[in-house]
This record gives C-alpha cells, sequence and structure tokens, in this order.
C-alpha cells in the first residue's frame, strides 16, 4: 500500500498524525511538499518595478527560490522526524494542486489537510488547492482537520422550506 | 536603452540643447540624493539591520501569522519611509520570507505585504521614493513641510492596506504549525546603522530650516556608513560605487531628457487638458486617478515626470496628489506597470510565475481603496497645516 501525506506549511503536523494513526504499518509512506511559483514570483515582478536598480544578482526572487527550497526540505525533515518510521521524501516545484494530483497517481491513499476557514464546517473549509485536489484526486482521500474540528452548531439551520410568500391581500 | 534614446531626442532636434541641459541640471541633484539613499540603504543591510528586522519579528509574531502580517506592515512602513522602497524590496523582502518560512507560517501574505508596502509606505517622506525624490524638487515644498503634509495619508493608507490584506488572506493568516515557535537567537542591536539613520533623519530637519540642499545630508549619512565598512574591510570602493547604482542613475537622467522631448512635442496638450484644475478634494481624487492610471500604463517614473509640470503650477496640493497616484498605483500591475511588463517579457523569462488574476485582485480592492481615503487625508492635512 502507498499512502501520499501531502504537507503544507502551518497545517503538516496534522496530516503526519493521521498517518500515524491510518496507514497500516506496512504501507510504503512519502511525505510529499509542493512549491508554488507565486511567492518568488512575486518577489521577481517587485524587483523588475524598480526598472534596473539594483544588478540582475540581487533579484529578491531568486533569493527567494533559494530559501524556499531550503523551508521544504526542513518541512520534509521535521515531518519525517514526527512520523518516526522509514518514509520517502518527496519534493516538487509547479503549480501546487495539479503537482499534488500528478503525484498521487498509483497511490492507495492521498492524506491531506484542509486549508480554507476552520472557522465552522461547510464546503468553505477547503481552499482552492485543497477543493481542486479532493475534486480530482486519481486514489482514496483522506481529508483532515489541521486542528480539533468545530462542532456540529457551526453549520447554518436549514432553510425554511416551503419558502413563505405573504399573502395577497388585494 | 534610455541613454542612446536621449542622444536621439537631442540629435534630431526633438529637444533643445538648452533644454535638456535644464532638465540634467534639475535632475542632478536628485539623482545624487538617490545614490546616496541607496548606498545607506545597502550598508544598513552590511551592518546587519535587516538580519535584525528578521529576529525582531519572529520574536514578537512567536509562530501567529496575523501578528507577523503586523510585524511587517510596521517594519516595512518604516523601512520603505526611511531607507526608501529599494530596501524594502531587495533587503527586506528575502528576510520577511526566511522568517515566516522557519517560524512556520505561511509566507504569501507577508511577501505581498512587503511588495504593497515598498508602493503605499513611499508617501511620508522625499527620500521614500524616486518619485517623491522628483516631486520634492518640483514641489518646493521644505523637507518637514512636505513630511506633515504627507504623515496622514501614509497613515490611513497603510491603514487601509491592512484591513485588506486581513481579509484577503484570512484563510492563510489562520494556518500555524503548533509548537513551531523557533524565534531563533535573540537579536544583536545594529546600533551604529540606527543611530547614522537616526541622525540623518534628524539632519534633514535641520538642514530644511537652515535652507540646506537635504542631499548633503544623505550623502554624509552614507559617507559614514560606506566609510566605516571601508575601515573595517567589509567593503571596497567598487562596492560602495556599484551600491549606488551608476547605471541607473544615467538611466534617469537620460529619461528625464527623453520625457522632456515627449512633453514638448504635443503630450502636455493632451494630458493638460484631462489633467483637473485646482486643488479642491473632488480635483485631487481626479489628479490621484489620472496619475495612477498613467503610472499602470507607462510606470510610474516617467508618469510623474510628464505630470510634475503640469500639476506644479496649481501649488504644492496637486503635486502631493500626483504623488499619492504614482505611488499607490504600481500595486495594481504585476512589475509595477503594463510597460515594465511587456518591456522584460517577464511572463516568458518566468512562464510559471506568479497567479497574475489573484495578484489583480487584490490590487482592485487595495489601490482604490488605499488612493481614496489618502486623497481625503491629504485634502484634509492641506485644509489644517
Amino acid at each position: 500500500m502507498r499512502v501520499i501525506a501531502w504537507l503544507v506549511e502551518g497545517t503538516w503536523p496534522a496530516c503526519v498524525d493521521a498517518v500515524r494513526a491510518h496507514a497500516p504499518d506496512d504501507a510504503e509512506v512519502v511525505l510529499l511538499h509542493v512549491t508554488g511559483p507565486d511567492v518568488p514570483g512575486v518577489a521577481h515582478g517587485a524587483f523588475a518595478g524598480l526598472l534596473g536598480r539594483g544588478h540582475p544578482e540581487r533579484d529578491p526572487g531568486t533569493r527567494l527560490e533559494a530559501l524556499g527550497g531550503r523551508s521544504a526540505a526542513g518541512i520534509l525533515d521535521a515531518a519525517a522526524e514526527r512520523l518516526g518510521r522509514p518514509c520517502a521524501r518527496e519534493e516538487r516545484a509547479g503549480r501546487v494542486e495539479r503537482e499534488v494530483v500528478a503525484a498521487a497517481e498509483g497511490a492507495d491513499l492521498l492524506v491531506l489537510a484542509r486549508d480554507g476557514d476552520r472557522s465552522r464546517l461547510g464546503p468553505r473549509s477547503l481552499g482552492p488547492a485543497a477543493r481542486f485536489t479532493v475534486d480530482h484526486a486519481p486514489c482514496p482521500v483522506l481529508l483532515v482537520w489541521p486542528e480539533a474540528a468545530p462542532g456540529l452548531a457551526t453549520i447554518p439551520p436549514p432553510p425554511h422550506h416551503p419558502p413563505h410568500h405573504p399573502p395577497h391581500h388585494p | 536603452m534610455a541613454v542612446p534614446a536621449a542622444g536621439v531626442a537631442i540629435a534630431t532636434g526633438a529637444i533643445s540643447l538648452d533644454h535638456a541641459r535644464a532638465e540634467a541640471a534639475r535632475l542632478g541633484p536628485v539623482v545624487g540624493f538617490l545614490a546616496a539613499v541607496l548606498v545607506l540603504a545597502h550598508f544598513c543591510d552590511v551592518e546587519g539591520l535587516f538580519q535584525a528586522c528578521g529576529a525582531w519579528m519572529a520574536r514578537w509574531a512567536r509562530g501567529r501569522p496575523v501578528r507577523l502580517l503586523t510585524a511587517v506592515f510596521a517594519l516595512a512602513s518604516a523601512i520603505t519611509a526611511v531607507l526608501s522602497l529599494d530596501a524594502t524590496i531587495v533587503l527586506l523582502t528575502p528576510v520577511v520570507f526566511a522568517t515566516a518560512a522557519r517560524t512556520g507560517v505561511r509566507p504569501k501574505p507577508h511577501v505581498y505585504a512587503c511588495t504593497h508596502l515598498s508602493n503605499t509606505a513611499s508617501l511620508l517622506l522625499p527620500v521614500s521614493n524616486l518619485t517623491n525624490l522628483l516631486a520634492f524638487a518640483a514641489s518646493g515644498l521644505s523637507f518637514t513641510r512636505f513630511a506633515a503634509l504627507m504623515a496622514l495619508p501614509w497613515l490611513v493608507a497603510i491603514g487601509a492596506e491592512y484591513l485588506v490584506f486581513r481579509r484577503f488572506f484570512a484563510r492563510d493568516l489562520t494556518a500555524a504549525a503548533p509548537g513551531a515557535e523557533d524565534t531563533g537567537p535573540a537579536p544583536g542591536l545594529p546600533l551604529f546603522a540606527l543611530v547614522t539613520v537616526g541622525c540623518t533623519l534628524a539632519g534633514f530637519v535641520v538642514a530644511s530650516v537652515f535652507g540646506v540642499e537635504p542631499a548633503w545630508v544623505a550623502a554624509a549619512g552614507a559617507l559614514v556608513l560606506a566609510g566605516r565598512a571601508l575601515v573595517r574591510r567589509k567593503a571596497t570602493p567598487l562596492t560602495v560605487v556599484r551600491a549606488a547604482a551608476p547605471a541607473f542613475l544615467a538611466f534617469v537622467l537620460a529619461l528625464g531628457i527623453v520625457v522632456r522631448a515627449v512633453v514638448d512635442n504635443g503630450l502636455s496638450d493632451v494630458l493638460g487638458r484631462a489633467l483637473p484644475g485646482g486643488t479642491g478634494l473632488p480635483a485631487l481624487l481626479g489628479i490621484a486617478a489620472l496619475a495612477a492610471v498613467l503610472a499602470n500604463l507607462i510606470n510610474n517614473l516617467p508618469a510623474v515626470l510628464v505630470l510634475l509640470p503640469l500639476a506644479a503650477p496649481a501649488g504644492a496640493g496637486a503635486v502631493l496628489a500626483v504623488l499619492l497616484g504614482v505611488n499607490i498605483g504600481p500595486n495594481l500591475t504585476y512589475a509595477g506597470s503594463l510597460a515594465t511588463l511587456l518591456w522584460r517579457r517577464i511572463v516568458h523569462q518566468h512562464e510559471h510565475g506568479v497567479d497574475l488574476g489573484e495578484f489583480t485582485r487584490l490590487g482592485l480592492l487595495a489601490v482604490p481603496s488605499s488612493l481614496a481615503v489618502a486623497v481625503v487625508a491629504l485634502w484634509g492635512s492641506l485644509q489644517v497645516l
């Protein structure tokens, strides 16, 4: 059995804990981190806006790309330590949600954390990246709350049925 | 690129030699001022100021994203105002990214904050932005009066950005890895850099009282920090010259001459009709909006060069309204303007680059709101001061 745990800054410990709780002992575990291009891209753009002040080697976008690689390695290290059993590490770069779906091909389980508004139960608890991944995953998915799930009381009451129409008075 | 263009403009008679010489003489002190501020920021980095900023932010935020965003707003605003937007983009942004990554916080809102504040927070002082230096020379304002008039617009524009960011990035700002509170070692205080920058700021105030060109004060501050680095062998004369970006200084001079040629040959008539007259609130709003649009089309540097001669006769209020537009406006377009985008073909250089849709959505929320409140604040300041 091949289990992929998609790790994201801020929410990855919950995914690692879910693997520990739910993956069989003999499962092959892959810790996956995907670095998106958007954050260094923003810095590249800001530097370009300076119109050539400073030299190209000082482009902060390039420094962010290097720092991002180190940061991803740090997360994978910390996650492997928290997992406490043999695992493989996979670092990918590109459009995050598509890279995750591609990495999940042929897997038996994909573990990911909700990345949206986690103050209430509901569809908004998934951000765009997790939503795309859940909708397109080519394998079974285990979707976890990064922290304790909110209570059932956070679900709004059902809409009144049938819709109320005021009586018509001539 | 601009230097040969300036040569062509002079050679073909598009601009008379006298006008070109006058333009160069007008821009000379501005360019010198800019060089001094660039050197000042570079050697603040050498002294460890930005590393210390990272350590301060990490300790204050303790791994909580909203607190980190607040810290980034405070530091990026202060650094942009005092050491110019270049310092925030080139020197602070990597530190902010590293701090976020190290403390388990998603870096995106914080890096976006750096780029937005490098524009929005560059309203306060003449040294904050090259556009300000150009306008400062044209406005006839003293250093202190410029800062006094721009203080309120600066604050409310940053406040508007902060509210937009809290809402726009609400999802990213709730995600924090529990226990990832690596606050790092206690920061050493880069006392020498802080004192030099503080003295330079005080020097601006004193110089404006005595009518001394503030560029000299900036040069003195830059010389102190560069001199110390030279003595301690942390720099060579070559690194000092490189820090001043001589190629860019030549570019600014040439750009000024090219723009003057374009303005002389009819652009001033066209824009003069579009630019609202007077300094009432509707006129100021119109001026700022026009300046913001122009900045997004052709970059804020040429935009301010084009608009200044047209706005200056209406008084300091109109000049400052132009500045609000050209400084806040570039947050709307990736790379600051469509012209830069096309010219450098960034889209092709970084094929898998930034999500332009998200960038533009954020700009469409942040730019009109911060620009509107800033113009109202400027109008209020002009009434009171």
